[in-house]
């Protein structure tokens, strides 16, 4: 398969009144791969995710599908059938679950065998070929959020677009939801563009990460790329490095720094020269938390911690610590008993220099 | 007392013996109403939702002027069509003052309004992505209009039924455009004002019955379909 792009985005500015609501310089959908668009609310991600489905017209700039431009009645028509959009809320018509799922074949004047082939294994693939002959006004919100996955899906587009998909279910049906998605995903091999907040979800589903601010894209690369080297503090915040400390840099050799943190020395990887000023992000899965340092460690970094502040999360807990400087760390449930962890409590944090990703400030 | 009993008596009379100058009136109340509730549900439909549908320069003032309208006094369509179709109006050639068309004309005046009136509400009510959705399925934008008249089914037929309700019961602009003639432009409301004149209240009482019962089977049958088709 060739890497050129199925979408392409140059020069995009889309606006509202005089308020400029989306400006990108240059954005290439590879096909075959899962985009992830994050960013805070009002970012522009789902501006975005509109204009690349043809709803929303560009204001100047160029969008194009396959190399084609997209601006004329014909080839706006022709982007939109090979594109099929997920909103937020499921969108189903007063009918039956079956007929919902058809109805983008239907638009397309599809034979009767034909639709029905497309429709039971789009079903299947979201698990609910046993609702076909439901009303859809009568499924729960998970069930009608399959049923939209699925006549996405029916349709074979070339591209996928899921606006914030997932934001209104519970947990468990989340949950499961995703890992349909997933496999739907990888098994048709649909490009897919999915407008995130959820972290842990775009590690899962994406192989692409564009990190949206203010309409424009502050960062684009692999999610592995974005997540571990963020560009800038707003990334770094972005992507859940939450401890991100101020510091100068005292030392540099051959790849290792020395950086000077509120009158700490915290030991990271890289090479930016000695007086550099930087901020050090941290990511909280990153730190270890011991009682004491017993044995050999790998960590360069060990710091005396009191416990200031105990968050209960799902399946872990997240401890702030003061290190002289605050940090964040995450701790599983039986090991925070067995720790005997309370508010005040000494504890060590450690972490290696390499779990350390150094931004140079203003960056 | 007596009167009430009398008229009631009279009216299961008429009925029962199936007299043919009230079947008679009462079929052509039906065929005149029918009529003139599906002309305005075309228009009315068709406006209303190419009024919700696209945003122009106005359109809150042509809101208001459709909501106004489904106020529309009778009497003042009456004299508005009967100025149109008079000898000497500009649709006076065509000859229908004091005819059941001319009533038909007044009466689909009166209730587009009201079709149209709701079915913008309804249109402009269902979800605002649900249009952009079927156009990402790849719907013509014909078949994404009628994919949302389809999902306002229900509110639709509520303006069936007020559409119906206003003019079947209405009666200043049928007896102004339509003369209340025997036999050929006389309809339930015409006639039950015309033996109310008269001092037959009885007869009156009677085809105020039958009106009412036409009202309430008609409007019985639509909510019929409307809760069958409502979401359990």
């Amino acid at each position: 398969m060739t890497n050129f792009p199925i979408i392409a985005v140059q020069s995009l500015i889309v606006k509202r009144g005089k308020v400029t609501v989306l400006d990108i310089d240059r954005l290439d959908i590879v096909p075959g791969r899962t985009l992830a668009l994050i960013g805070p609310n009002g970012a522009g991600k789902s501006t975005l995710l509109l204009t690349l489905a043809g709803l929303l017209p560009a204001t100047s700039g160029g969008l194009f599908f396959h190399a084609k431009p997209i601006g004329d009645r014909s080839s706006l028509d022709m982007l939109r059938r090979n594109v099929a959009v997920v909103f937020q809320e499921p969108l189903l018509i007063n009918d039956t679950v079956y007929k919902n799922v058809a109805l983008g074949l239907k638009f397309r004047h599809m034979d009767a065998r034909q639709t029905a082939e497309r429709v039971e294994e789009a079903m299947t693939n979201f698990g609910i070929a046993h609702l076909a002959k439901r009303s859809a006004k009568t499924l729960s919100g998970g069930e009608a959020k399959r049923v939209s996955l699925a006549r996405a899906f029916a349709i074979s587009p070339g591209v996928i677009l899921l606006d914030e998909s997932f934001n209104s279910l519970d947990p468990p049906t989340r949950e499961t939801i995703i890992d349909d998605l997933q496999k739907t995903l990888q098994k048709t091999k649909v490009t897919a563009i999915l407008a995130q907040h959820d972290r842990e979800e775009t590690l899962r589903l994406a192989n692409d990460v564009a990190v949206m601010k203010e309409g424009r894209i502050v960062q684009a690369g692999t999610a592995a790329e974005v997540f571990n080297q963020p560009a800038d503090e707003f990334v770094a915040g972005f992507v859940g490095a939450d401890t991100i400390l101020e510091g100068l840099v005292m030392k540099s050799i051959a790849g290792l720094m020395e950086i000077g943190v509120n009158g700490h020395i915290i030991e990271a990887s890289g090479n930016y020269p000695q007086g550099t000023k930087v901020h050090c992000c941290l990511r909280p899965e990153h730190i270890t938390v011991t009682r004491a340092v017993t044995g050999k460690t790998s960590a360069r970094n060990i710091f005396d911690a009191r416990v200031e502040k105990i968050v209960r999360q799902a399946y872990f807990y997240k401890l702030i610590l003061d290190c002289g400087f605050r940090i964040g760390a995450y701790i599983t449930l039986p090991s925070f008993e067995e720790m005997d962890i309370r508010e005040g409590s000494l504890l060590k944090a450690s972490f290696k220099a390499t779990a350390v990703h150094v931004i140079k400030s203003g960056a | 007392m007596d009167i009430f009993l009398q008229g009631i008596i009279k009216a299961i009379e008429l009925l029962i013996t199936f007299d043919t100058e009230v079947l008679g009136i009462t079929w052509l109340s039906l065929k005149i109403s029918g009529t003139a509730t599906f002309i305005s549900l075309f228009i009315g439909v068709s406006i209303g939702t190419a009024v919700a549908l696209n945003d122009f320069f106005g359109k809150r003032v042509v809101i208001s002027i459709i909501n106004t309208g489904m106020g529309l006094p009778p009497v003042v369509v009456g004299l508005f069509v009967t100025m149109m179709i008079w000898r000497s109006g500009p649709f006076g050639f065509l000859e229908i003052l004091y005819t059941p068309y001319a009533m038909i004309i007044a009466q689909a005046i009166i209730a587009t309004p009201i079709v149209m009136g709701i079915s913008l509400a309804a249109i402009q009510n269902l979800p605002p992505n649900l249009r952009l959705q079927m156009l990402t399925l790849g719907a013509s934008r014909l078949q994404m209009v009628w994919v949302l008249v389809k999902e306002s089914r229900l509110p639709l037929l509520a303006a069936v039924m007020a559409g119906f309700g206003g003019v079947i019961s209405e009666v200043g602009a049928s007896i102004m455009v339509g003369g209340n003639i025997k036999g050929y432009s006389r309809v339930l409301t015409t006639a039950t004002v015309m033996e109310t004149g008269k001092g037959n209240f009885d007869i009156a009482i009677a085809l105020s019955i039958i009106l009412l019962l036409l009202a309430f089977i008609i409007n019985f049958m639509l909510t019929q379909i409307q809760q069958r088709q409502r979401p359990q």
